[in-house]
């Protein structure tokens, strides 16, 4: 249930911001991590951005994730 | 960080591995994972099957579902028969069996009960139907329990007056204390959750090293990490050198997310709560402070409960202690399977049966 999958953001809007996880978008909140910014990669764990990543890290967990995912 | 080529990533685990066969001695060494997803990560990527024998790798009370006492789960399944009440919950809540049916039965049978990704949407159906109170059953650990709190936050702000939760919120380290003060729990490390530490950070974990002497690394999910977790566990039991460490600490920060911390408490306060297995265990669960009590479903939605009856034979308790692992159970395989589970261990997809039975196939015996 703590799964979090990385997105990157590419819109803000108040405290909302789109992003884009595996080549889909979702509104997520960024009300636990406010200094969310345009153009980073953040951990998303159930609609909220909990983290803040490097987009090397992010791609590297969208592998893994996928991978997981094949084998399930 | 950079990217490793195929060839890196096996020399890299070719290396913990032989290491950590050097290190781990004729002692047999416990580690136990306090994390549905490392539970998972461990058997699909094989870490066992690396680790020598004298390694034994057991489950601890790491998956919210399955901790999650049945009383909870009754208290809910009433609520979803009172015709006022639409439920919000993670996919995971419904296959679980309360004591005598389950959320998905009574989903079936026409309760309104709606699967939720994020507690957010929760509030998007409280604000479409008016008329109905929406009560999200707000599970989970440290990852989740912010959540749920900003979502608290967020329709006290909006005027949203028909948005409850249920909390069964649980917390790590104070189960971690109870399970190192249980006479039948021997654990030699852990393996730390994550993405648990992203939120609360690594102090919390503290008195595991200075009260119990005993190893800790918060880890990863990579299989690279968990294998370098193991390896950095296996370093500090054989240089007798307990130390809490962060192998993850490109997501961990020392001091966590603070906002989020902050969040969770200024919703919910710290209470004892009954954990499946485990009992009460004090402080270890998440209350709705006073402030917030138009938002807590016990306070303000009346509810008849049956009477709670635990499932017979079940020994999901003791695979949550990480004291027996589910093979031992004589439900496993035979009247518990993920189809009809008996045992909440076996409904989640990160339950240490479920993992167990759809991971473990041709270990059983061994």
């Amino acid at each position: 249930m703590c799964l979090a999958v990385p997105g990157k953001i590419i819109g803000i809007q108040d405290m909302l911001a789109t992003v884009e996880i595996g080549g889909v978008t979702r509104k997520i909140s960024i009300m636990l991590l406010p200094e969310s910014k345009v153009g980073k990669f953040v951990l998303v764990h159930a609609g909220f951005a909990i983290q803040e990543i490097d987009e090397e890290e992010a791609r590297k967990t969208l592998e893994l994730f996928k991978e997981l995912e094949a084998l399930c | 960080m950079l990217t490793m080529t195929n060839e890196q990533v096996r020399t890299t685990a070719d290396f913990f591995t032989r290491e950590i066969g050097r290190l781990a001695g004729a002692q047999p060494i416990r580690l136990m994972e306090v994390c549905g997803t490392h539970t998972v990560a461990i058997f699909k990527a094989g870490i066992r099957q690396l680790l020598p024998k004298t390694i034994e790798l057991v489950s601890g009370p790491g998956c919210p579902v399955c901790v999650t006492p049945n009383e909870y789960l009754d208290t809910a399944i009433a609520y979803s028969k009172n015709p006022q009440v639409i439920i919000a919950t993670f996919g995971d809540m419904l296959k679980v069996p309360g004591s005598t049916t389950s959320l998905a039965t009574q989903k079936a049978a026409g309760a309104d009960i709606r699967i939720v990704y994020s507690p957010l949407e929760s509030l998007e159906i409280a604000t479409a139907n008016p008329d109905k109170k929406v009560i999200f059953l707000a599970v989970g650990f440290e990852t989740t329990a912010p959540l749920a709190a900003a979502t608290v936050l967020m329709a006290e702000e909006a005027g949203i007056k028909n948005f409850y939760v249920l909390s069964a919120h649980k917390l790590v380290p104070p189960v971690l204390r109870a399970l190192l003060m249980a006479e039948d729990t021997h654990v030699d490390g852990f393996l730390l959750p994550g993405h648990v530490s992203a939120m609360i950070g690594i102090k919390p974990y503290e008195f595991v090293v200075n009260e119990f002497n005993t190893p800790a690394v918060v880890a990863g999910f990579d299989p690279l990490d968990i294998l370098q977790s193991i390896y950095m566990l296996v370093q500090q039991i054989h240089g007798a050198t307990p130390r809490l460490e962060n192998q993850y600490g490109r997501i961990v920060l020392p001091a966590g997310n603070e906002v989020a911390c902050q969040t969770l408490y200024k919703v919910y306060r710290e209470a004892d709560t009954q954990w499946r297995g485990l009992g009460n265990v004090a402080g270890s669960g998440l209350a709705i402070r006073e402030k917030y009590e138009d938002f807590d479903a016990r306070t303000n939605i009346p509810v008849t409960v049956e009477t709670t009856q635990e499932p017979v034979g079940c020994r999901c308790g003791q695979v949550l202690r990480g004291t027996m692992l589910p093979t031992a159970c004589p439900l496993f395989g035979v009247t518990c399977l993920p189809e009809h589970p008996v045992g909440s261990c076996m409904v989640s997809v990160e339950g240490t049966c479920a993992a167990w039975y759809k991971y473990g196939a041709g270990r059983w015996q061994g």
